[in-house]
């Protein structure tokens, strides 16, 4: 036993990026085991170790974590990610739901046919740029600080930071009109932890390819056609 | 000013139901306005009052809080309602987040073309009986207390309590498995103030009906 957290997901993105993106920001190392097949998932299913038989699940302090937020607000609060008092967690709570609404939008890309795709990507372009952008655009300009709440690097950074890549490998100039999003996307990626986590031969996932896509439907018997929002 | 959270939703349950199931319990009193009108919605917009564009909204401690989660988590913290420790959060915020997908069932339910209700319903007892309610029976059985965590009322029970009661509009013998939950289910519709806002005259909503779903799609038609 490491000591340190184990992570049970597939090899690739999906709701476990976050969970990895922010444990790395941490400073945390962490293992992972990675599902390739539907015998691995359903003896995990069998040894009790998924509360609602899905994945993210982390093996972390005892716990086997399940539901991507608890473990990401487990953690953010264990390592200091998580504002100083009750109202710095609620701005820190409300900006994140409002990035993980956004990625919601680029999880189910890799699922979707080829036709559907491209109206995904400019929905999540313009849900970008006229809703999601601008709000923290203007929290950086009205604030004038390096970070989003308090000033203190918090999960909202991290958070906003792997949205913003995440959008741009859709469409790369997608910043162009954010001035102070440019300069925090700058000023957060060199920051060491996440300086380390953006550098080759880390355990950053790959854009999702096909091949993640059928190791998924496979591993879940999710064979139903998913469909754009 | 009235100092009381003041809550902006359609007059239904939807998304904010939840707030206001936390609220009642935590005994906290609030004031609710209603999205009748497209006109309303934009001009809330308009005046910067909803950060995303989205409600529910709540007002509440200087704050315009929006975000589901980040308002019950609010609410939650300033009441007590979210364990003694960050261990008892995790298990807290486990419980939750899993009656949540179960709850989203139920919210889009009103919503699913009419060829595909019966399917969801399906789909809605399935995961209520197989993958849900088995979770908390068990976490009952085992400890054998009045609570799902730390042996004191919590968001979590909040949650399932509302969560069961959905269900059971729906699968009306949907507990008949689940024994501890049939207990649990009467011992928190008896605590004071779940009693008060299950009694009639409350800011309980009550099942979303055609008007609902037509006042929804009005509102926020794009």
């Amino acid at each position: 036993m490491s000591g340190k957290p184990k992570l049970y997901y597939f090899d690739g993105r999906g709701k476990m990026e976050s969970i990895r993106w922010l444990l790395a920001a941490a400073g945390v190392e962490f293992e992972e085991e990675f599902l390739e097949t539907r015998e691995q998932y359903e003896k995990l299913l069998q040894g009790g170790s998924l509360l609602f038989q899905q994945v993210p699940m982390v093996e972390i302090d005892g716990m086997k974590m399940v539901q991507t937020r608890a473990i990401l607000s487990y953690i953010a609060a264990k390592y200091n990610l998580y504002g100083k008092d009750l109202k710095e967690r609620a701005l820190i709570d409300t900006y994140v739901g409002g990035t993980e609404d956004l990625m919601g939008f680029i999880l189910m890309f890799p699922f979707l046919s080829a036709e559907d795709k491209e109206k995904q990507r400019a929905l999540i372009v313009q849900k970008a740029t006229s809703r999601y952008f601008p709000v923290y655009e203007k929290v950086l300009k009205d604030r004038g600080q390096d970070f989003l709440v308090g000033n203190n690097f918090s999960w909202a950074d991290v958070h906003l930071l792997e949205a913003i890549l995440a959008v741009e490998e859709k469409k790369s100039d997608v910043l162009s009109g954010f001035p102070q999003l440019q300069a925090f996307k700058a000023r957060i990626s060199s920051i060491p932890t996440i300086k380390k986590f953006l550098e080759p031969g880390s355990q950053r996932k790959p854009v999702p390819d096909d091949k993640y896509v059928e190791t998924v439907r496979r591993v879940l018997r999710m064979y139903y056609d998913v469909k754009a929002n | 000013m009235s100092g009381k959270p003041r809550l902006t939703y359609l007059n239904g349950r939807g998304r904010m139901e939840s707030i206001r199931w936390l609220l009642a319990a935590a005994g906290v009193e609030f004031e609710e306005v209603y999205l009748e009108t497209k006109e309303q919605y934009d001009k809330l917009i308009k005046d910067g009052f909803l950060l995303f564009q989205q409600v529910p909204l709540v007002e509440i401690d200087g704050m315009k809080m929006v975000q589901t989660r980040a308002i019950m988590s609010y609410i939650a913290g300033k009441y007590n309602l979210y364990g003694k420790d960050l261990k008892e959060r995790a298990l807290i915020d486990m419980y939750v987040e899993g009656i949540t997908d179960l709850m989203q069932m139920i919210l889009t339910f009103p919503f699913s073309p009419p060829d595909a209700k019966e399917k969801n319903l399906e789909s809605i007892k399935e995961r209520a009986t197989n993958r849900y309610f088995p979770v908390f029976e068990k976490v009952l059985k085992q400890h054998g207390q009045d609570f799902l965590v730390g042996n004191k009322f919590s968001w979590a029970d909040v949650q399932l309590i509302e969560a069961i009661l959905a269900v059971e509009e729906k699968v009306p013998a949907v507990l008949s498995g689940f024994p501890q939950l049939q207990v649990f289910k009467t011992k928190m519709s008896n605590m004071p103030t779940i009693k008060k806002f299950l009694q009639p005259g409350s800011p309980r909503k009550p099942p979303p009906d055609a008007h609902y779903v037509e006042t929804v799609l009005k509102v926020f038609k794009k």
